[in-house]
């Protein structure tokens, strides 16, 4: 499922990033990347960004962006 | 010619307190420059090495890694190739994500050492590393530092000489990820460690249905503090040192130069019914200073007091994570808050952070949306000053028109203009109770600086009105523009006088408006007319840098244009 569909508090691992290199570059950079463990804090109404936290970092992403990460729990 | 300086180069993730390390390291001798040529600023400043040799000091901008994917990481990898030796600023509290970037930066072949910083955070977080451990396992020099008590800086600089360039294999990207990993579980233990009240803040400030009440409050109370600092300090400080103390002064002067005359109108002004009015006489000595020190200077203090605080403890990002998708409607996304709010205290620095914005549509709309409709604190305070004497609802409704400006703007910028608004993807850092010490130096810096900036082009202001008046341009000046004026905004000719001192400060424009007896209506016209028409020139002179000659033409059209149809609105509605 993608991490936007992830409910608030549950934990998954990120299996997939679809879309270009331009996004998944952007999202290496702050730790995400396949095979490493999600945290979904919140996500914000009328398609607001979405609040992980990744290893010890909390990151807003796009909701944009939030759909086109695949996630598996 | 002199012996080139050996450069040491900052360098680390965005947020980790370089900057902080930066200011220990050079000390009073920080001296902020723009980089040449490209649009990432950064600071360069100078220190003495143990041995007395000077070297030069640059804050590079923070970066996650070495993609190519920002400017910002483009200036950075220009940057460590002409480095003498890197300090890697890391942050101890993140130790993984960090490091990445610490692995590509010792493949560089400089020299480098590793500044573990916020150190002090670790222990009540319940992180230990061992040092030892993790020099052992990087093969590269590790200091634990705390940039804002300055704790281990100066072991810090006795290592900088010790320093030798070594050769690392290079590793592939997911070598690198697989590296972190490894020496972060030899290194690092983690405590279980309890919620703390802090923590719990965090947890309010970013969650749906709490977080947008909590900005409101947060909003709320910012304006309340600023608003109630600003007016203390005008009423028990500034007022009755002018009044008491300059005032005296200046009617003494004033008979000595005989009331009247070329020197007295330039010094003291012209005396409005026989006395000297500080707000209307328009002197350099009188209005010339009263305007920055007394009218403007306190909202100054009191609004970078607040800004302090909220960017010390780290909540504009999560206000951005707010609002972004209210901002996505007017064609920009959350991040384009920050320089929004910078611009209230000075739309110059504001411009400056246009930066932070990658794509070329969300800098022009955020660019413009910023000249028309956020005014700065030295207009707000002067429009306090002028407005409020006629009652409080009339300030309110000018920045009412002024904010819906911006959305209706916005809206129109959106749907009109090519393209859609980048994603965000951003680190939210965690609350950090902000340091006093930290908070009234950066109080000190922004308060010097704005009277080094602005004071020398109020007085230029005041001095070219008296100019204008004296050798009768604004005669001329008010036969050609007058039509436009009172036909279509229904104020007097006179105006022209202050629209033209708007270019060059914003403040003694709005100044100007008091000598001229408007009615309400007008005055509100006025007001929102100098505030939306045109930036000052120094706004100017960086938004031509930051957008280009082409978009700052469009830019300025959309501004002419808005100031002409808001106006005569106004002049029709109100």
């Amino acid at each position: 499922m993608y991490l936007t569909e992830l409910r608030n508090g549950q934990t998954a691992v990120v299996k997939d990033i679809e879309g270009g290199g331009g996004a998944k570059d952007r999202l290496e950079s702050l730790g995400i990347m396949p095979e490493k463990k999600i945290t979904k804090i919140s996500s914000h109404f009328w398609g607001g960004p979405v609040t992980v936290m990744i290893g010890k970092t909390k990151v807003a992403i796009g909701h944009g962006m939030a759909k086109k990460i695949i996630v598996e729990n | 010619m002199e012996k080139k300086k050996k450069q040491i180069l900052l360098m680390g993730n965005p947020n980790v307190g370089k900057s902080a390390i930066f200011s220990r390291l050079t000390g009073a001798r920080v001296t902020i420059s723009n980089y040449p040529g490209t649009t990432v600023g950064f600071a360069q400043g100078q220190m003495k090495l143990p041995d007395g040799e000077r070297a030069m000091i640059i804050d590079v901008p923070g970066v996650y890694n070495m993609f190519p994917i920002s400017k910002a990481e483009e200036v950075a990898c220009e940057m460590v190739e002409s480095g003498d030796i890197i300090v890697n600023v890391v942050d101890a509290t993140n130790l993984e994500r960090n490091l990445f970037l610490t692995l590509e930066l010792r493949e560089k072949g400089v020299p480098m050492i590793v500044a573990l910083n916020m150190w002090d955070e670790t222990k009540h977080k319940g992180i230990e590393i061992d040092i030892e451990k993790l020099e052992e396992e990087l093969g590269v020099s590790v200091v634990p530092t705390c940039g804002l008590t300055s704790e281990g800086i100066k072991e810090l600089v006795e290592r900088l000489e010790t320093l030798k360039a070594k050769n690392f294999n290079k590793l592939k990207r997911s070598e690198k990820w697989e590296e972190t990993g490894r020496v972060v579980t030899k290194v690092q233990v983690l405590h279980h460690h309890h919620h703390t009240l802090v923590e719990r803040l965090e947890d309010i400030s970013t969650s749906p249905g709490l977080g947008l009440p909590f900005a409101a409050l947060v909003i709320f109370v910012s304006f309340s503090i600023i608003r109630f600092v600003g007016e203390g300090l005008i009423g028990y400080v500034c007022e009755p040192v002018f009044n008491d103390l300059w005032l005296p002064v200046m009617e003494k002067l004033s008979n000595l130069l005989g009331a009247s005359g070329f020197l007295h109108d330039i010094l003291i002004g012209k005396l409005i019914d026989g006395q000297i009015d500080f707000g209307a006489s328009f002197g350099l000595l009188t209005t010339g200073l009263y305007v920055p020190f007394a009218a403007v200077l306190p909202y100054i203090v009191s609004f970078y007091l607040v800004l302090g605080l909220l960017e010390d403890w780290g909540y504009l990002p999560r206000l951005a994570t707010q609002v972004d998708n209210l901002m996505h409607k007017i064609g920009l996304h959350g991040y384009a808050i920050v320089p929004m709010i910078l611009g209230l205290g000075c739309n110059v620095p504001g411009a400056m952070a246009l930066r932070l914005l990658e794509n070329r549509r969300e800098k022009f709309i955020a660019a413009t949306l910023m000249a028309i409709t956020v005014p700065c604190m030295a207009q707000i305070a002067m429009i306090i000053g002028l407005v409020g004497q006629r009652g409080g609802r009339y300030v309110a409704l000018i920045f009412g028109i002024l904010f819906a400006l911006f959305v209706i703007k916005g809206l129109l910028m959106n749907r009109f203009m090519k393209g859609s608004s980048p994603e965000i993807l951003w680190e939210i850092p965690p609350y950090r109770i902000p340091k006093p010490k930290a908070v009234f130096k950066k109080l000190w810096m922004r308060v010097t600086e704005f009277i080094k900036e602005a004071v020398p082009f109020v007085l230029i202001g005041v001095f070219v009105v008296n100019l204008l008046y004296i050798f009768h341009i604004i005669d001329f000046l008010s036969a050609v523009f007058g039509p436009i004026l009172t036909g279509l905004w229904g104020l007097p000719e006179d105006t022209i006088s202050a629209l033209l001192i708007g270019f060059l400060r914003k403040d003694v424009a709005v100044g100007m408006l008091g000598p001229l007896n408007l009615t309400t209506k007008q005055l509100i016209t006025a007001c929102v007319v100098l505030a939306v028409y045109f930036p000052c020139v120094a706004t100017f002179i960086i938004l031509v840098r930051e957008l280009g000659v082409r978009d700052m033409i469009k830019s300025a059209c959309i501004m002419l244009l808005t100031a002409i149809t808001v106006g005569a609105l106004l002049n029709f509605l109100l």
